[in-house]
């Protein structure tokens, strides 16, 4: 089973069905050498499809995964302009949850959890999700309050989710200052055990794969630069490797999705935000829970491999560029010292930005649009990467059948035309 | 953006300032429907290049003022009065 995957000049030599990854067949191929099959084939695009999918992030890749498993709809290309999870899936803090703030969040978020539970199995990809518990810490009555609010919702909703004091917290992450000294003392905390951070690159990798088996084409490097609306319907879109004739293109394209939206003439509530995040140097493991605080303005995991997992709130002002700021590591750094003063000889490895396409109710936008053919699942903001699962579930069914799924009927687009807004700040703003 | 001229104070530290959102023109509440207010309220252009926008000086004359700025490259290339001051003023 050594066959080469590339013919001599580089090009495919033919597909070589997707390996079932196993112990087994791990310890095989260490044995012999043999390459692995890559994951997902390249082509060239076809002239049309019945379904294109714009961006291959987590929630494009998830939408055009359920649409060929859960729908039998496999004539379906993903395209993205850069590389595969390239976008805000590749960027973010990988933290899962589903402790939300209104009834229509929780639930919707619940689903993208038990979904993520089951996610390694169903892709046979290890997405090394970790429940190692969510704190989100109160340094205010009113912050303390929203905590309670939150609880009382997510427990409604069958969720795990309640207050704890300062002595539980200290037991939970014993190096965190809970002292009534410092300049926000810790009042108490939101724990959500069920929370944690999960491989954000390997749900990527994962959806792709799965669809790719299903036959999905998946085209990086395929740069969307127009869509064709004719008579309020769409009929296909023009890119960069020519135009694709198509009747139904899902946006899902985040920190570009008004751009994206702009082509088709559906005006949107978004403005685009870049998020910034750091990491540290590897230690050993000694932080357990993701732990968020909203008054600092900060939060911090520490990964599998040791290294700490920062992060703040956006930027204060719009923009496309993904270039990290001095001022951002300068706050950032100075609250975590806040929290937890032991950090301070800890080195910084890097810094980067990815692109949050913010809403002005701190809620996603899923659905149908006014151009018929022209669905959205955006507004992602600095929270969407846990909702990946449940929105390609939930996208998936609306484009395969035209009704929308009762999970998402609450995010749609109109509410902000019709004034119904859905506003989860209290959950969203800080804690990702 | 690491400076941004004040059309009052000059080039300061960007952190002095506040992004108070892109320029727009404010209905008539008082002709328009809730659904045009609506829109006025939460639809944004959004671009990636140029963009007008407003911007408080926080830290400096307390004025707002009206800024180009490119949202891919953040390089700004004027800052002005917005135009209701400029009328005021003269
Ligand atoms: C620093 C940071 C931390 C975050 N932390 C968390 C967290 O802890 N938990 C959480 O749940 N969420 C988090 N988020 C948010 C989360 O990452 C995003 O909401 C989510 O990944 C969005 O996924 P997506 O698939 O919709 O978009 P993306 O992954 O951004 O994919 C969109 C894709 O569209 C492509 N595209 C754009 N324009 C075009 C075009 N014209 N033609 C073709 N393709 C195009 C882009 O190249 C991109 O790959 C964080 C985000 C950031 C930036
Ligand atoms: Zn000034």
């Amino acid at each position: 089973m050594t066959r080469s995957f590339f013919s001599r000049n580089g090009t495919r030599s033919g597909y070589q069905k997707q390996a079932r990854y196993s112990a087994f067949d791990l310890f095989r191929r260490g044995l012999s050498g043999a390459e692995w099959p890559r994951a997902w084939r390249s082509r060239d695009p076809k002239s049309s499809y019945d379904v294109v999918v714009i961006g291959g992030g987590v929630h494009g890749l998830a939408t055009a995964y359920y649409l060929a498993k859960e729908h039998g709809i496999t004539d379906v290309a993903v395209l993205d302009k850069g590389y595969i999870g390239g976008g805000a899936s590749g960027r973010n803090t990988a933290i899962i949850r589903s402790n939300y703030l209104t009834p229509e969040g929780v639930r919707f978020y619940d689903r993208s959890v038990k979904l993520y539970e089951n996610l390694s199995a169903e892709l046979n990809f290890n997405v090394m999700f970790s429940q190692r518990g969510h704190l989100t810490l109160a340094h205010n009555d009113g912050a303390v309050r929203t905590m309670r609010w939150r609880a009382e919702v997510n427990k409604l909703e069958g969720i795990d989710s309640e207050v704890i004091g300062p002595a539980e917290i200290k037991n939970l992450v014993p190096f965190m200052d809970t002292s009534e000294h410092t300049r926000y003392p810790i009042l108490g905390a939101l724990y959500h055990p069920p929370g944690g951070i999960i491989r954000h690159d390997a749900v990527v990798w994962g959806y792709a794969r799965g669809a790719d088996a299903h036959d999905v084409h998946i085209h990086p490097y395929t740069e969307v630069q127009g869509i064709d609306v004719e008579n309020g319907r769409v009929h296909g879109v023009r890119t960069n490797r020519g135009g694709i004739a198509t009747s139904k293109v899902v946006n899902c394209t985040a920190g570009y999705s008004s751009l994206i939206s702009g082509m088709a003439g559906v005006g949107m509530p978004i403005g685009t935000f870049p998020l910034q995040a750091a990491v540290t140097e590897r230690v050993k493991p000694f932080l357990h829970p993701v732990v968020v605080s909203g008054t600092l303005h900060v939060y911090v995991s520490q990964t599998d491999r040791g290294e700490l997992v920062f992060g703040a709130s956006v930027d204060p002002f719009t923009s496309y560029s993904t270039r990290g700021s001095l001022e951002f590591i300068e706050g950032l750094a100075g609250h975590v010292l806040e929290l937890m003063p032991s950090l301070s000889k800890l080195r910084l490895l890097r810094q980067w930005a990815g692109l949050c396409d913010m809403t002005p109710d701190y809620s996603p936008i899923m659905g149908v649009t006014p151009v018929e053919g022209f669905y959205i699942d955006v507004g992602w903001g600095t929270w969407g990467f846990k909702a990946g699962p449940v929105s390609g579930e939930a996208m998936a069914e609306l484009v395969a059948t035209g009704k929308t799924p009762k999970i998402i009927a609450a995010f749609d687009l109109a509410r902000f035309a019709e004034g119904r807004l859905v506003g989860e700040k209290g959950a969203a703003a800080v804690g990702h | 953006m690491i400076l941004l001229p004040c059309p009052h104070c000059g080039p300061r530290n960007a952190s002095e300032f506040r992004y108070a959102g892109e320029a727009s023109t404010r209905p008539d509440p008082n002709a328009t429907t809730p659904e045009e207010w609506r829109a006025y309220l939460y639809i944004k252009n959004n671009p990636a290049g140029w963009t007008t926008e407003k911007w408080f000086h926080r830290t400096g004359c307390r004025r707002y003022f009206t800024a180009e700025r490119h949202t891919v490259t953040n390089e700004v290339r004027e800052t002005r009065l917005p135009a209701a001051r400029l009328e005021s003023n003269s």
